[in-house]
């Protein structure tokens, strides 16, 4: 029985927000790049899409069962998990491997550590790196998608790093592709991150319905745009290329793993482009966003600290 | 007087045991955890090092001055160290490669120096000798089952033994260091909750069983715990 007369401290303010409205919004946003995955990697990309949420869904509801805590798969989160998951999944991902990466995003990273609103990174952040460790073949196998000219289904990033010598590779400029495919997506990626379009589109949505705010993804692409000009790498090829747009608008603004306030925002996002410029032009792996990412994540608390913003009428601390 | 024997046999293997419960030890813990081989191995060495140690040294209780009690230790624990070094690269050359620089390593194993410090020196040679053989249970057991997880599903192998499945779709993270932890983590988490928490809580144990409660500056603590408690 809810009490209704309780007079609780103010400020009174209302808000419709809940987590299951903030959680729609972003499975909303997500859609453009839903569609633009199954557009450039056909049938497949829905499979693991569809395996991923699955699965998700069945932990969350599944570990909570167990432990006797308040059953949350009604907020949409696990969704929101399992397609972040999957968007950043390679179509030809054995789906065992897929239901793997849903289980250790939803038990280990989140409800290991207590559930929504107590995860220390990023659950689908940390399950892709976990992935990437552990079946380094396969989350690296490329399929080349549909409407490219190019025959080469590496990622434009690999293609890069093995013309700059970083990593061994027999590829050409003549393979990378032009600016235009990069921003609609028919590159070689993962599922969501290849649509430039689908994602800034949703992005957008997600910043108008202010469910995020602009200040970490704009620090975040402008601090790559502006280090790749510096080290002499192409700016704008750099922007579209990897994981960053899903990264900036989906990944790095997530509630539990973020900084609150627009300072610690900017900070987190200079953070990740830092780490991911650093990744891509001298690290071992030709992208870095996740790895950037769940780097940050771990920093939050103390960026949260430093960037405390003094209450109105406050002394500075 | 009975089950109060049983109850010190007992006691490493859940309720205090030396990795999962009381986190003694895991550097070797989780290098030497690749194969189950290796853990067999492993535990049964460190299970010896832990009896001889804590045999001599409770028969030594009476006869070590308190203040360089430390090194007495460590000259006791390394002799026995020595003498199982020396056995395994005689006899069991493989084992001697597989573990390396962890064998010897033992001599400063925290669970061989916590059990002298916090049983040994206290307790008679029957009430140490058995808690050596359930701590070195404990310590085996937890090493089997991390060592198992790791194999099965991380070289699709057990006891180099191929599993037929898994031998094609392994996970090679849980072999890799990373997966060590992460391993660890889960076990301790499901040791946790099958004993409701319990067997960590730290009032049972007092300074009696703090690790740390040699080189503590507040021995006196016990009381003022005791006091917060109340």
């Amino acid at each position: 029985m809810e009490n209704n007369k309780i007079v609780s401290v103010n400020p009174h303010i209302y808000a419709p927000d809940t987590t299951t409205t903030i959680m729609r919004d972003v499975v909303l946003a997500l859609v453009p790049a839903v569609i633009a995955s199954v557009l450039f990697f056909g049938p497949r990309a829905l499979l693991v899409e569809a395996v991923c949420i699955a699965v998700a869904v069945l932990c969350e509801w599944g570990f909570e069962k167990i432990c006797k805590r308040p059953n949350t798969i009604g907020d949409f989160s696990a969704v929101v998990t399992g397609l972040l998951l999957a968007l950043n999944l390679p179509v030809s991902i054995p789906i065992w491997q897929a239901a793997f990466g849903a289980f250790v995003a939803i038990v280990v990273v989140k409800q290991l550590f207590g559930g929504i609103g107590m995860n220390f990174a990023n659950p689908a952040i940390t399950a892709r790196i976990v992935m990437l460790v552990a079946f380094g073949s396969a989350m690296t196998t490329w399929t080349a998608p549909a409407f490219a000219d190019a025959t080469s289904s590496a990622t434009p990033l690999s293609i890069i790093a093995g013309i700059n010598g970083v990593t061994a590779g027999t590829h050409t400029a003549d393979e990378l592709p032009s600016l235009v495919q990069m921003f609609l997506g028919a590159r070689g990626g993962s599922l969501g991150e290849t649509s430039c379009l689908a994602l800034l589109l949703g992005g957008i949505y997600l910043i108008w319905r202010k469910v995020i705010s602009w200040h970490t993804p704009v620090a975040f692409i402008a601090t790559v745009f502006v280090l790749t000009a510096l080290l002499g790498q192409q700016p704008l090829y750099q922007v579209m290329a990897g994981g960053l747009f899903i990264g900036a608008f989906f990944m790095a603004t997530d509630y539990t793993t973020s900084p609150p306030t627009p300072k610690g925002k900017i900070v987190f996002g200079i953070g990740c482009g830092l780490l991911t410029v650093c990744i891509r032009v001298w690290g071992n792996y030709p992208e870095g966003v996740s790895f950037s990412i769940l780097l940050m994540n771990i920093l939050n608390p103390f960026i949260c600290n430093l960037t405390r913003t003094k209450p109105f009428g406050g002394v500075e601390a | 007087m009975k089950n109060n024997k049983l109850a010190i046999l007992t006691n490493g293997i859940i309720k205090e045991n030396p990795i999962l419960v009381l986190i003694l030890g895991t550097c070797p813990f989780l290098a030497v955890t690749t194969q189950a081989s290796n853990a067999i191995g492993m535990g049964a060495a460190v299970t010896f090092v832990l009896l001889c140690s804590n045999v001599m040294i409770s028969l030594l209780r009476n006869v070590i001055s308190d203040k360089v009690r430390i090194p007495c230790y460590i000259v006791v624990i390394a002799s026995f160290v020595t003498l199982v070094q020396m056995v395994v690269k005689a006899y069991f050359s493989a084992l001697d490669t597989a573990l390396g620089l962890y064998l010897p390593l033992i001599v400063v194993n925290c669970i061989i120096l916590g059990r002298a410090e916090m049983f040994a020196n206290k307790n008679g040679v029957l009430d140490s000798a058995l808690d050596a053989i359930g701590m070195g249970v404990g310590y085996l057991l937890a090493m089997l089952i991390m060592a198992s997880i790791r194999e099965i599903f991380g070289a699709g192998t057990w006891f180099g033994m191929k599993i037929p499945v898994l031998a094609d779709n392994n996970i090679s993270i849980m072999t890799m260091a990373p997966g060590g932890f992460a391993v660890f983590g889960l076990l301790i988490a499901v040791v946790n909750k099958v004993s409701h928490g319990k067997a960590i809580k730290k009032k049972d144990f007092g300074c009696e069983g703090c690790p740390s409660a040699a080189s503590c500056g507040q021995r006196g603590c016990e009381r003022v715990q005791k006091e917060a408690n109340a």
